[in-house]
């Protein structure tokens, strides 16, 4: 199996000692060049590291109009996008944030995914600056812009569209059975009786991913118990995790689970690679919850099912609950921050006006996101599909909580135990006993 | 032959000037010793990839022997490196001695057993795991889903990727046995299992030795296939140590932990490979020709 590794069955012997001596040699050379680094062209440029999808083009021409722009004059400084490709994005980003080639501006998803970068020192706090500021101010929906906050600080400005999590529908498969989308728990449970019986699987689930399964939690658990009871597991109180709620929503989950919602081979279907969406798309699944994003990659893989079949609605309310059911999940949106050790604050800042410009957010638009700006309602006239953008708007607009996403939430560390749970919850190597038992260990 | 016969000339070109190993030297020390050293010294603090590494002490290797994972891990490594070396060693066995033969069509059906070698790890484990979507693949059960199912993909994945480097060994051992003891023991009666078990076999002994080492320290440090396939689920029930390095490296950003767990595997897989040469006599290299 291994023809890769370099460890073989060789005694330890001088050879060792030389290439212990050359060792030495190398490190101290090594070092010398670490510390004269540094990524600066030297004429004012700075680096904005950005997530590498289809959507990068809004940003390429932001940049490209503010790099002509007066603003940028007067500031001295212009702005170079660096795509990185999406699964690279986390590691490549921490990695660069380590060492002397660090991005001056990078995009991020708020919360817990810049927390260990604020705890370093790396970020520029922004409040004072937004709160100083007429357009970034009064730019953003304030619901949005504070659900990237650390400890009621801003660090970043958001610069992407909203992705609250809806419950996708086929229509074509919703009107062969006469099914209406469900508005409550007990009426997700009879249409979920009635696909059974016809063969079809209820939910379309990209298990191998995890994410996918963490959006049913929670969803679950907000409507059962409302925001603050992942508003207290955020705020650092493991403990937290032993509310009824969650425990309530494992349950939940291992009874559709064992009832077949998810079909029988969910663990090792992907959302990445298409797995969901093609199942969903092809009537093999009747309903999918996931991210606004769902559109626009059914747009791309199978237009015709986008266009046609494609329903949408808010996730039910649950009997009994007391979370509020225009609660939203989900990512509210993506955020650019600033690094401390930024070569020209004055022209980072600049650029980050210019994502609240009204170009910018039409480009938004065009390209099928829904922007957080307060002027988006305006525009959503002008989009691929604006009745599908106006209810995104509208679900976000009313809702009294949108809660992040829970791994973004919690940061790298803990997010990443909290999928293992997760994974093992749904397929059924854990109970939901111990599953919140494991979870109050997540610390 | 006594010393004194011995030319000082002929010595020296035996023995070439410790020069000549320098850019391999070079290039093994600043590839291998000096990021293995690195990793060892981070074991012992705490990093997030950001500031500066904080010692620790023994912090992460605590944490090493008290985590429930390794444990699991632990247990899926070594069944995973038993049937990887089971699996490899039978069929490139096989394959090699037959391969080192003179049958029609040989030479055109080795190059073709080969090519796997030639795809990377990562294209190997996207191919399979297109192929055994649960969907959309050939077979359409839920291999990868179900615990057995996906440990053995992995097992068969790997195995299909390294074996044309295996079968090339042994092909190229199986060659350097003198055809005058087949000839011999066709004369005594010998049929050919009889000649593979008391004539093949035990000539290949060194070549078994050093296939069996590359395949040992190769399933531990396994993980690109892992990654693909099955990212470690269904559950944890694939997640071998080297995945779980990766986690807790690039997922997590606990570097302090993630190098305890790669000097580990590097600790183990070194003392694996030189048990496995004393056991075998390898490192006295004793001739498979004695008494010839």
């Amino acid at each position: 199996m291994g023809s890769h590794t370099s460890i073989g069955g060789r005694s330890f012997s001088r050879r060792w000692v030389l290439g212990a001596g050359a060792t030495t040699l190398l490190t101290t050379g090594l070092s010398a060049c670490g510390s004269s680094g540094g990524s600066g062209s030297g004429d004012g440029t700075l680096t904005a590291f950005v997530y590498g999808d289809d959507a990068v083009k809004v940003q390429q021409a932001a940049v490209d109009r503010f790099n002509k722009s007066a603003a940028a004059k007067k500031a001295g400084g212009k702005i170079k996008l660096e795509r990185i490709p999406g699964s690279d994005y986390s590691p490549k980003l921490r990695t660069a944030m380590g060492s002397p080639s660090a991005p001056d501006v990078f995009f991020n998803w708020g919360g817990g995914s810049i927390k260990p970068y604020v705890e370093a020192d790396k970020l520029i706090d922004l409040t004072d600056i937004i709160e100083n500021d007429e357009v970034l101010k009064k730019g953003f929906l304030p619901s949005v812009l504070a659900a990237g906050d650390l400890k009621g600080r801003h660090y970043g400005v958001p610069m992407r569209g909203m992705q609250p999590v809806i419950l996708f529908y086929n229509k074509s498969v919703f009107t062969e059975h006469k099914l209406t989308p469900p508005t409550t728990w007990d009426q997700l449970l009879d249409i979920n009786a009635k696909l059974k019986r016809a063969g079809i699987t209820p939910f379309a689930l990209g298990g191998s991913d995890i994410w996918p399964e963490l959006m049913w939690l929670e969803y679950l658990v907000d409507r059962l118990g409302g925001p603050e009871v992942f508003r207290r597991i955020q705020d650092g109180d493991a403990e937290g995790w032993g509310d009824p709620a969650v425990l309530k929503a494992a349950e939940m989950v291992r009874d559709l689970v064992d009832d077949g919602a998810f079909g029988s081979k969910f663990t090792s279907v992907s959302y990445v690679n298409g797995g969901a969406p093609a199942v969903f798309a092809k009537g093999k699944a009747a309903m999918h919850l996931m991210g606004s994003w769902e559109y626009s990659t059914q747009l791309g893989k199978f237009p015709d099912f986008a266009k046609k079949d494609l329903g949408w609605a808010p996730f039910p309310k649950i009997e009994g609950g007391t979370g509020d059911a225009r609660n939203v999940v989900g990512n509210p949106t993506n955020y650019w921050s600033v690094n401390t050790r930024v070569r020209n604050k004055d022209a980072a800042i600049a650029f980050l006006k210019e994502c609240a410009s009204r170009e910018y957010a039409k480009d938004l638009v065009a390209n099928g996101d829904v922007p957080t700006t307060s002027n988006a309602a305006l525009l959503l006239g002008d989009a691929p599909n604006p009745e599908y953008a106006r209810f995104q708007y509208q679900m976000v607009e009313e809702a009294p909580a949108f809660t992040l996403s829970w791994d973004q939430a919690l940061g790298d560390e803990l997010g990443t135990r909290m999928h293992t749970e997760i994974s093992k919850l749904f397929a059924g190597k854990s109970s939901p006993s111990r599953f919140v038992a494991a979870c109050k260990g997540l610390k | 032959m006594s010393k004194a016969t011995t030319k000082p000339v002929r010595a020296r070109a035996g023995r070439p000037h410790a020069v000549w190993a320098l850019p391999g030297v070079l290039f093994f020390a600043f590839f291998a010793v000096v990021p293995m050293g690195l990793a060892f010294y981070l074991s012992f603090t705490q990093w997030d990839g950001l500031g500066d590494p904080r010692p620790v002490g023994l912090d992460n290797w605590q944490k090493l022997l008290d985590d429930p994972r390794i444990t699991q891990s632990l247990w899926l490594t070594v069944l995973l490196t038993v049937c990887s070396w089971l699996f490899q060693t039978v069929v490139a066995l096989l394959l090699g001695v037959w391969a080192a033969g003179k049958q029609r069509n040989r030479a055109v059906l080795s190059a073709i057993f080969f090519t796997p070698l030639l795809l990377s790890s990562t294209a190997v484990a996207l191919l399979f795991y297109a192929l055994l979507d649960p969907n959309f693949g050939i077979i359409q059960k839920d291999t990868l889903g179900s615990s057995s199912g996906a440990f053995l993909a992995i097992v068969f994945v790997g195995g299909w990727q390294f074996m044309p480097l295996h079968t090339l060994i042994y092909q190229g051992g199986a060659r350097q046995i003198p055809q005058v003891l087949y000839q011999a023991a066709a004369i005594d009666g010998a049929g050919p299992l009889r000649q593979f078990f008391s004539i093949t076999l035990p000539q290949l002994r060194h070549t078994v030795t050093t296939s069996s080492v590359l395949i040992i320290v190769g399933s531990l440090t396994y993980f690109e296939t892992v990654l693909i396939l099955t990212k470690g689920g269904p559950g944890t029930d694939t997640a071998i140590l080297p995945y779980l390095m990766y986690e807790a490296g690039f997922k997590s950003y606990d570097f302090g932990y993630a190098s305890a767990i790669a000097s580990f595997l590097v600790v183990t897989a070194t003392g694996l490979s030189l048990l496995l040469v004393r056991l075998t006599g390898f490192g006295t290299m004793r001739s498979t020709r004695e008494g010839m």
